[in-house]
């Protein structure tokens, strides 16, 4: 029982104080609450927060500076790349082009080889024949003169006069030896 | 003889069944005892348990991040890793997200304000302490004052007077005849009940909790007694109130990242018109 009566008497005195709103705001709490947050922030800005800004910024540039060091080397290689083929194709062509130079080349060489040599051949026996028809045309002119000579020679001291300046007879020995000729070509 | 004093009396000798009723905590548990009270010039200043609160946790953000970025490494390790985590987190989580690269110059501001609110919660559950500063509802009006002296002259510096109001008042995209209606409720839940509930919302959320706590608490001790019923609702009450505890571990945090995501909103705000 006498605890009641203790409760009721909290519950009175707790009623008859003066309670604050709890939506009152006291000038000196709100103070304490303005300079709490300005000191705060204060040494968070000026003292923790600029190292770290600065530090998180340099490793922003050190990943993208090595993003771009590495594209820069893969450009790089890739035009190296690049120039190195087109080296090689041209190398090839360049290849190709000789052999096809050569091939005509020899072809060339060939053909004017053989032709060189053939007219070489052909010279050869052109002066082989011209050679052969002159020392025939000559053995034929100095034996048709001997024959003729030995022939009128033989007649004249077979007739016993010389015959040897008698047109003639001149005509005479030159019919029988074409007659003679024609003989031999039958 | 205060209010709480006599209650906390009461508390001990008042168990089921030993004839008194449930001493069940009111606003009065937010009331501490002034343990040094001195005047500067006419305003008597009280320091009381949540002014030492407060001190406290100032000295505890100011520290840790002092000491954690004291000479910070291009590869973080132990406490630069952490206070890391949480800068990145104020700078892209809300900074970026809301106002993009401006955002970057409010990041110190940011940080400030969710780390020292969230600590401010957090003392709700510190043993000792046990107090969240925050549900002394000067210490959320203070925060929410500075927000408000933050964006409106912002948004008066960057739109100009006319264009500011102008932007607030008069949303594109609304029927003309509509403004009649539109622009002093705009003029009103801007300028007068934005800062009302950004300070209310964080008071009455850490208040909230807080009481909770305290009923459950209580109620495990008043339960105590030589009776079934009276066991178990102890039990019951006591695993409640461990699990509260854990559930405002949760509030704390994310009372501290609305009021200073709110914030981050008001500021991109008024750096440029909303269309």
């Amino acid at each position: 029982m006498t605890n009641i009566f203790a409760t009721v008497a909290v519950l009175a005195a707790t009623e008859g104080e003066e309670m604050p709103s709890v939506l009152a705001v006291p000038i000196d709490e709100l103070i304490i609450g303005l300079i709490a947050f300005f000191v705060v922030f204060g040494v968070l800005a000026k003292l923790a927060l600029p190292a770290i800004k600065k530090m998180l910024d340099e490793r922003t540039d050190t990943i993208e500076g090595g993003i771009l060091r590495a594209e820069e080397a893969q450009s790089q290689a890739q035009s190296v790349l690049e120039e190195y083929r087109e080296q090689l194709s041209s190398a090839r062509e360049e290849a190709s082009a000789i052999r096809t130079q050569a091939q005509a080349d020899r072809t060339a060489i060939i053909e004017e080889a053989r032709n060189e040599a053939r007219t070489a051949a052909a010279a050869v026996t052109a002066n082989a024949e011209a050679q052969i028809a002159a020392e025939r045309a000559q053995a034929t002119a100095s034996l048709t003169r001997q024959v003729g000579e030995l022939a009128v020679g033989l007649a004249g001291k077979v007739v016993g006069t010389s015959l040897s300046e008698d047109a003639r007879v001149r005509q005479t020995v030159e019919d029988f030896i074409a007659d003679l000729e024609q003989q031999a070509a039958r | 003889m205060s209010a709480e004093v006599v209650i906390a009396s009461g508390g001990l000798d008042c168990h089921l069944m030993s004839g008194c009723g449930f001493p069940a905590p009111g606003a009065e548990i937010f009331q501490f005892d002034s343990v040094l009270t001195f005047s500067i010039g006419s305003l008597d200043v009280h320091i009381s348990k949540v002014t030492i609160v407060i001190a406290i946790m100032a000295i505890v953000v100011m520290g840790f991040f002092t000491y954690a970025f004291r000479k910070p490494k291009l590869v973080p390790r132990g406490s630069q890793n952490v206070g890391e985590l949480g800068y990145v987190f104020i700078r892209d989580g809300i900074a970026r997200e809301t106002m993009g690269k401006d955002g970057d110059k409010f990041v110190p501001f940011l940080f400030t304000l969710f780390f020292f609110i969230w600590m401010l919660n957090f003392a709700g559950i510190v043993p000792f302490l046990q107090i969240p500063a925050t549900s002394t509802f000067a210490i959320p009006v203070a925060f929410a004052i500075i927000v408000y002296l933050t964006w409106v002259p912002l948004g008066i510096y960057r739109q100009g007077f006319i264009g500011f109001f102008k932007a607030m008042m008069f949303p594109p995209g609304v029927p003309k005849a509509m403004y009649v209606l539109l622009a002093p409720l705009e003029f009103l839940s801007n300028i007068l009940v934005r800062p009302a509930t950004h300070a209310i919302r964080l008071f009455a959320n850490m208040f909230a909790g807080h009481l909770l706590i305290a009923t459950f608490s209580i109620a495990a001790f008043y339960l105590i007694s030589a009776s079934v019923v009276g066991i178990l609702g102890s039990a019951a009450s006591f695993v409640v109130a461990i699990a509260l505890t854990a559930f405002e571990a949760l509030i704390q945090g994310l009372q501290a990242y609305i009021f200073t995501l709110l914030t981050a909103v008001y500021i991109s705000g008024a750096l440029r018109a909303e269309h």
